[in-house]
């Protein structure tokens, strides 16, 4: 239990695709002009990355090492072109929120990383925990940078929410700030590398800090054993 | 290790696998059967998506002109009135509404203006007097937060255009208030709202003249109640807005 325990976390935060991998910073960038783009391509994204991690971790054995990459990009890009096609036909107002990003899933390293690296070497559950963990770590981070970048770039949080997940969501479109003129180098390319900047910033500092909190209570409990 | 276990399952069961694995042959066909295999996916995907892609792009194109063509004022089937129409490497697509057939009520054109960033989809809806009924954009690349103004959801700008005639507004008015016409500029981004201007300008005077070239050498037949239909679309004959309103 504690393996899976360690997956989630490794997705979540200690090896998140954006925050420790650096992976998949181009769909990143370009679509997290608004939160609700971003959960909708981090969603997308995580079905592929469950689905290819099963399907790989399935097929394995019968794969050799020489092809293995061919066979896997070949088996995402399927994944994806599935994707795009079952969502334009079916989830149609999401595809034209995210048509253009659709494809770029493709591209997204993490995916074949995920393969590569752990979907290959494992059974099929945690290979589906992980590709399950990997994926709400990057729509984590997809949507929180979305909202920041929303939010000071054009003052409203979840704009067009109900596009996305049906009229039932629709609570969740705030206009934060009435009358809002807008930051509009948030909504911008440049944006997206300071807002970027500043999360790993922070993700470093809070580490450091925990670190140092660690270290701390080590020195005391080394100084009261001592005592 | 669980996958270790599931490797000695498929060794169990396809002996010959962990043998071949390392062959040139066996790679051959991991590839060739891989890609056999994402191909019948997707050739049925493809099958069982088309109908529903086609219709939403069906549904897409009809919320389009719904926006400058109330949906009251035709009861054709509008979509497969369309027409190509080219003044000058201008292209145009023009839709034709009638209340039944051979009544027109008016046209819907679809055209590009050159705008800052690439070019800006226009849907433009005329009555049959010539005056416009409404002007949306369907797609652009301008600036956000500046350009993009010419979005309804954005502004009320582009409403400006409805109502606007070649009859009642002069050439000259034709343009931003900058360049002296009667249509607002935004602060920051003169050359989106010029091109859209010029474009609907331009167009209006070119559907009119394309209206006249058409109804000229039989104007006896600008009433015509035959059925047309979309497969002959060259045969259509279009009464020149003046005729058809009086």
């Amino acid at each position: 239990m504690s393996n899976y325990k360690q997956i989630f976390r490794d997705g979540l935060w200690g090896n998140n695709v954006v925050m420790a991998q650096s992976l998949a910073l181009c769909p990143l960038l370009a679509v997290t002009t608004s939160a609700t783009n971003g959960l909708g391509l981090g969603l997308a994204s995580m079905a592929v990355m469950i689905s290819a991690n099963l399907l790989s971790s399935f097929f394995t054995p019968f794969i050799s090492r020489a092809v293995r990459i061919p066979v896997n990009i070949l088996m995402i890009a399927t994944l994806v072109t599935i994707t795009d096609l079952a969502l334009n036909a079916w989830l149609h107002p999401l595809h034209k929120v995210l048509g253009l990003f659709i494809p770029l899933i493709v591209t997204n390293c993490a995916i074949l990383g995920r393969v590569e690296s752990f979907a290959s070497k494992n059974s099929l559950l945690p290979a589906a925990a992980d590709g399950l963990a990997m994926g709400l770590g990057f729509t984590w981070v997809l949507v929180f940078m979305g909202g920041i970048r929303e939010l000071i770039g054009s003052g409203t949080l979840f704009a067009n929410a109900s596009l996305l997940l049906g009229e039932n969501f629709a609570f969740l479109e705030m206009q934060i700030i009435p009358d809002y003129r807008g930051v509009l180098l948030l909504i911008l390319p440049p944006g997206g590398f300071l807002v970027l900047g500043a999360m790993l910033a922070v993700k470093r500092l809070l580490e450091r800090v925990a670190e140092r909190k660690q270290a701390g209570a080590a020195n005391c409990i080394a100084v009261a054993e001592g005592k | 290790m669980p996958a270790k276990d599931m490797s000695t399952l498929i060794a169990n069961l396809f002996p010959c696998v962990e043998k071949l694995r390392d062959k040139l042959g066996y790679q051959v066909f991991l590839l060739a059967t891989s890609t056999g295999i994402a191909t019948l996916f997707l050739l049925l995907t493809n099958l069982v998506t088309s109908p529903a892609i086609a219709m939403r792009a069906q549904e897409d194109q009809l919320a389009g002109l719904a926006q400058v063509m109330p949906p009251t004022l035709y009861k054709n089937d509008i979509l497969s009135t369309r027409q190509q129409l080219s003044v000058q490497g201008q292209q145009y697509q023009i839709f034709t509404a009638e209340a039944e057939p051979g009544v027109i009520t008016g046209y819907v054109l679809e055209t590009e203006a050159p705008g800052y960033a690439g070019p800006i989809r226009l849907i433009i809806g005329v009555a049959i007097d010539g005056s416009l009924i409404g002007v949306r954009v369907l797609s652009h690349s301008e600036t956000p937060g500046l350009g993009d103004k010419i979005e309804v959801a954005k502004s009320d700008w582009i409403r400006s255009f409805d109502g606007h005639s070649l009859d009642n507004t002069s050439a000259p008015d034709w343009a931003v208030k900058k360049d002296g016409g009667s249509f607002d500029q935004f602060s920051g981004a003169t050359i989106t709202p010029r091109a859209i201007v010029t474009s609907v300008h331009k167009s209006l005077q070119d559907l009119s003249e394309a209206i006249q070239a058409l109804a000229k050498p039989e104007p006896q037949e600008t009433l015509t109640t035959a059925p047309i239909t979309p497969t002959q679309p060259a045969e259509r004959t279009v009464p020149t807005l003046q005729e058809a309103s009086s």
